[in-house]
């Protein structure tokens, strides 16, 4: 909205208060104002001329030679505005005149001949083109007839207005009007309202009556339809002031009809609407609900195909208007319009926004149905264009309203108690406070006491409980007023949840393990939803899902791994020549096997990394290492084992990941997560180098998560070491040997390390060497050599026998 | 004898202090001390002596004795510690050169600015609550005074999925939840962190998807009043003691009374420069009392209950705090943007 500051001096006594000094009043009250504009920038010595002659350049085509009368004297000025002729007022820069844009206006010749001063027109004069009447858009302004030459143009123009532009929420519909933000002004600085006139005498005793009917058959959406009747105007300009005002409210002014409109639209916040009689062609209006299919062409030319929800006003065989969004150009009112019916109407408000929504139509009109009117201003704002439409367009109004009336006008009562307020607010505001603000806000209310009985006016349509009366008592009192206290009620330690905190600390890990943090959208493309997917997360059959209306094709579907959008951090990363990247990022991915969603999917918090380039990075030592699949293991494992969880690796093939150098992670038989490098194709699509990634499913692990291990006590018996090298074939597992290494010792080995991995020189084709360190311990007693040696012939049989392995001597 | 013994002194002593390497030291020490050295030699002949003189030369055979060792050992030690010094001297290195790094990580921006409010929430008895990224209409909008069809629903562009389920559009409907889980019974403190998406084109200033945390406290008498402090002890440990509140009457569907909280500028202190646009405040955050609807709806007596809610976005607090100038930068993950915050 809007808010011109001297329009709005009509209707509160600002006094010597600024406009900024306002803006800010309003704001701290609680109506944010954004911006404080001054329409034009400031220029000086402007006043209005009387063109006395006016006659052609002698040298240049283009140019005219007029004599200004400009009160004190006559100055020759040369023009060469197309629309300057002889007997029109105009306004004149003298010389020594400042225009906005640094212009000074100085004697000059043009062409030879002397000119002294400059014949403005708006633009020049600093007003935004965009609000200029199309009639002086291109040329010099002309003043009415009976401006007074001399004069300053200043004043007349309004140029010397500020403009502020509020930023409403959506409760405050009341200030989408000059009315509603007057009472709010006159209750922040405690002033009166001064209310606009709206006495209109009647002159015609021709009833309306006798040129239309009006039949609702649509109430609920259309409670009061009033129509008035208004013959013999005569479409021209506007008064000078009312196209001032406009203009500072940005809307264009067109002529005085739609003018008028206009203006007791932003002036009531009431949309109204004129037709031209005749052109309605029909004594009778009907309001109904559209039929699905109909069609209308809108005042902007545009044909549009309504909806059965949508409201239509029609004249009994078609659709005149599309109520309370716009006009039809069937009826609109033309220069040759001489009867107009004018429609002051309530339209619900929902049923609006329902066809602004079908239609994509937005208009000043629907914003104000949308948001809620007053039903007490509807007419009211009916009679004051009629008075407007007799002083301005010279036109006879016809005696009564023809209405449809089923309008709810009663006021809201609200309850206020003066003890209550203060608890709510915690303040100590007396009864006596409580009365003068509700008299400042104008509402009308019974006092008993400490209790009030207050009659909320239904320009107020947002308050309704006592909790909105609280507010209003509360920001007119003033907010900076209420106290700073801290909560005395409830004793309760705050804290994180285990998983919270958990959440924390496998961050904390993953943090000191080399990697950064990293935070990328949850929404993903096409191609991006079936990658990288978890094998225990496919295993769920999870179904794409899909925004109904994504913004971007790039962030359409609920991710069902981090990897892809991660990997899409790396690539930004190397083409911005930062190659060595370790990044990690934990998250939900989000998971149903629903191919329409009937519930929310399950939400999985998982732990993702990708890393790619040097990993150790320590190149005068000689020390220069590219990340590979064991330093990314280490880093997995290392987690693990901070959560005290046993996890085993098994090779596996997976989509989009190199086949042999990936293993997927297991916990108690079940799946986990997986681990390993990209499939290269994927890299070269990537346009990444070796990139080594894993995916844990972390809300698995945090279930796992023992919080308090109970004690196992510290060995106090000394431990041996026994190493053996295998021979095995070149295609067993490390990992497996280890596994049936450890079955077969416990409870004596302790722990079972690889610690040389061989194959070649006198190794055979074929086969490898791997050898194993094996710390024996028992718990109650020290180990005699035997007993390790008897272990230790189990596990080579054992191993002998499983894997067809031979000690390397 | 005495005289033998007093020469022997003399000239070990000589050669001890002649010598300049630890290995002629050694042969000193068998030439005087060894099985077969002069001293031994000397006082092998002690058999001979009178038992009169035996003790006498004795004790003058000790004392050589003794002299010789402690000169002995002190050499030894001084060449030991020249020998020292100048292997540790050829040891020397270059300490200028570069250590091995130590791989580091560290976290997000966005996550060090939750866990610092999360913090400080907590030492004022918050708990932290979660919740679901895919909402219901019913808990991200109905339950908070949103009805379908609501004009206010225009204030956030919401991603649907189905007419029912949404992307979240803000973490209100953690409170919801809260508020139906604690049966309309228990007060409580609580906030609740998390991502929340909006229909919006991703800008400088948008992000279709971005972070909130919102706090909720419901208890009995609970004052507007209480609001007003515990935004001031926010403000004043996040940006600094040196900054002000000031609270603006708002609108919020599920509050009323509704506030915005400004902080003064910190440039200005209030004045008004161009970083706060000359109005010397800069907006933080949404809030208020929490609506009697909203409790209502969750079980809770609005005769007997009342509570407080804000709401702020850790982007914007680090956007103001460190002067980050474009909120993308939190989700593009450029390496040098991660690390510039990994200490902050």
């Amino acid at each position: 909205m809007l808010v011109s500051y001297n329009w709005l001096k009509n209707y509160v006594d600002l006094g010597e208060i600024t406009p900024e000094q306002l803006a800010e009043k309003i704001t701290k009250s609680g109506i944010e104002v954004d911006h404080v504009t001054y329409i034009a920038a400031k220029s000086t010595n402007v006043v209005v001329g009387y063109v006395a002659s006016c006659e052609k350049h002698p040298d240049a085509d283009k140019l005219n030679l007029c004599q200004v009368d400009v009160g004190e004297e006559t100055l020759q000025i040369v023009c060469g505005a197309p629309n300057v002729a002889k007997g029109q007022k105009v306004a004149v820069a003298l010389p020594g005149a400042k225009l906005p844009g640094d212009i000074k206006i100085k004697k000059v010749k043009l062409r030879g001949i002397e000119s002294n001063g400059m014949i403005c027109s708006l633009k020049e004069l600093g007003l935004d083109p965009e609000y200029i009447p199309a009639d002086v858009a291109d040329g010099i302004f002309i003043f009415p007839e009976d401006t007074v030459a001399g004069e300053s143009v200043t004043s007349l123009l309004n140029l010397d207005d500020a403009v502020l532009e509020l930023d409403l929420t959506p409760n405050r519909a009341d200030a989408l009007s000059m009315l509603g933000v007057a009472y709010e002004v006159a209750a922040i600085l405690d002033k009166p309202i001064i209310l606009p006139d709206e006495s209109l005498k009647i002159e015609s005793k021709k009833s309306a009556h006798d040129f239309i009917k009006v039949e609702v058959e649509a109430e609920d959406l259309n409670p009061y339809y009033g129509a008035f009747i208004i013959k013999d105007v005569e479409i021209k300009a506007s008064p000078l002031w009312m196209r001032n005002y406009l203009m500072a409210a940005g809307i264009r002014p067109i002529n005085n009809v739609v003018d008028i409109t206009n203006y007791v639209l932003l002036e009531y916040g009431q949309p109204l609407h004129a037709f031209d009689y005749d052109r309605f062609a029909s004594d009778k209006i009907v309001v109904r609900r559209a039929v699905d299919g109909e069609k209308i062409t809108t005042l902007d030319n545009q044909e549009r195909t309504l909806g059965a929800d949508t409201l239509v006003i029609t004249n009994g065989k078609e659709a005149t208007a599309i109520a309370g969004v716009m006009g039809g150009a069937n009826s609109e009112v033309m220069n040759e319009t001489k009867t107009i019916l004018l429609e002051a109407a309530y339209f619900n408000g929902a049923s609006i926004r329902n066809t602004v929504k079908a239609t994509g139509l937005r208009s000043e009109a629907s914003t104000r149905y949308e948001k809620g009117i007053d039903p007490n201003r509807v007419k009211r704002a009916g009679i004051r264009a009629c008075q407007l439409l007799k002083q301005y367009a010279g036109g006879t109004v016809l005696a009564d309203v023809v209405e449809y009336d089923a309008l709810d006008r009663s006021e809201k009562i609200v309850e206020v108690n003066t003890a209550r307020v203060n608890e709510r607010l915690g303040t100590e505001i007396d009864a006596s406070t409580i009365a003068a603000i509700l008299k400042r806000l104008d509402f009308t209310f019974e006092q008993a006491g400490n209790d009030f009985t207050v009659h909320v006016p239904t320009r107020r349509g947002d308050i309704t409980i006592f909790e909105d009366m609280l507010e209003e008592i509360a920001r007119i009192y003033g907010y900076d007023h209420l106290p700073f206290t801290l909560p005395v009620g409830v004793a309760q330690s705050g804290g994180l949840t285990g998983r919270q905190a958990l959440k924390r600390q496998v961050k904390n890990y993953l943090q000191s393990a080399g990697l950064m943090e990293t935070m990328t959208y949850s929404l993903t493309s096409e191609a991006d939803i079936t990658k990288l997917i978890s094998p225990e997360v496919r295993e769920q059959n999870p179904q794409a899902i899909a925004l109904a209306l994504p913004m971007t094709e790039d962030h359409k579907y609920l991710r069902l791994s981090i990897l892809p959008e991660l990997l899409h951090s790396l690539t930004y990363n190397q083409a911005r020549n930062q190659a060595n990247l370790a990044f990690y990022e934990v998250g939900n991915v989000f998971i149903s096997d629903e191919e329409t969603l009937t519930k929310q999917p399950t939400e999985l918090l998982r732990a993702s990394g990708a890393v790619t380039g040097k990993w150790v990075e320590h190149p005068w030592q000689q020390e220069v290492k590219d990340v590979d699949f064991f330093v990314v293991k280490g880093i997995v494992e290392g987690l693990f084992d901070f959560l005290k969880i046993p996890v085993t690796f098994s090779p596996v093939k997976l989509a989009d990941m190199h086949p042999g150098r990936t293993a997927s992670l297991e916990v108690d038989g079940n799946m986990v997560g997986f681990i390993g490098q990209l499939h290269p194709s994927l890299e070269k699509e990537l346009d990444l180098k070796a990139t080594y990634v894993f995916d844990i499913n972390l809300d698995v692990l945090i279930k796992k998560y023992d919080a308090a291990p109970s004690f196992t006590s510290i060995p106090k018996y000394p431990s041996i070491e026994r190493d053996i090298a295998f021979i095995l074939d070149e295609h067993v597992h490390a990992g497996d040997v280890q596994t049936l290494i450890k079955e077969v010792g416990a409870p004596l080995v302790k722990q079972v390390e690889i610690f040389d991995v061989y194959q070649g020189g006198n190794v055979e084709d074929g086969k490898k060497s791997i050898a194993y360190s094996l710390l024996y311990q028992h718990p109650d007693k020290t180990l005699k050599d035997d007993e390790v040696e008897a272990s230790y012939q189990e596990i080579v049989e054992a191993v002998n026998k499983a894997f067809d392995a031979y000690v390397r001597s | 004898m005495k005289e033998q013994l007093q020469a022997i002194q003399v000239e070990a002593l000589e050669k001890i202090a002649g010598t300049d390497e630890i290995k002629a030291l050694q042969e000193i020490r068998v030439a005087y001390l060894g099985k077969k050295g002069s001293l031994t030699g000397v006082l092998k002949g002690m058999g001979k002596l009178s038992k009169e003189e035996r003790p006498v030369i004795g004790e003058i055979a000790n004392k050589v004795r003794d002299a010789i060792t402690t000169a002995l050992d002190a050499k030894n030690e001084k060449l030991e510690q020249i020998a020292l010094e100048k292997q540790l001297e050829a040891e020397a290195i270059d300490v200028t050169l570069p250590g091995k790094p130590v791989k580091q990580g560290g976290p997000h921006l966005l996550t060090s600015i939750v866990e610092e409010i999360e913090d400080l929430f907590i030492g004022m008895g918050y708990e932290v609550r979660e919740g679901p990224e895919v909402e219901t209409d019913y808990f991200n909008f109905e339950a908070l005074n949103l009805p379908k069809n609501h004009p206010a629903r225009d204030m956030q562009d919401t991603f649907y999925i189905t007419n029912e389920l949404l992307m979240r559009t803000h973490t209100s409907p953690v409170q919801a939840r809260t508020m139906k889980e604690y049966k309309g019974e228990k007060a409580f403190k609580m906030i609740c962190p998390g991502k929340v998406y909006r229909r919006d084109n991703d800008d400088a200033t948008h992000s279709h998807q971005f972070t909130q945390i919102e706090g909720l406290y419901v208890d009995k008498n609970v004052r507007m009043s209480d609001l007003k402090g515990t935004l001031d002890v926010f403000a004043k440990k996040m940006f600094g003691e040196d900054r002000e509140i000031r609270l603006r009457p708002s609108f919020f569907p599920f509050t009323e009374p509704s506030v915005e909280m400004d902080i003064s500028c910190k440039v200005c202190h209030g004045e008004g420069c161009s970083v706060c646009k000359g109005t010397g405040w800069i907006e933080i955050l949404g809030g208020g009392m929490v609506h009697p609807r909203v409790l209502e709806m969750a079980g809770y007596d609005p005769r007997e209950y009342s509570g407080f809610a804000f709401g702020m976005g850790p982007e914007r607090i680090a956007m103001l705090k460190y002067g980050v100038n474009d909120i993308r930068a939190f989700y593009t993950n450029d390496k040098r943007f991660l690390k510039q915050y990994h200490q902050a």
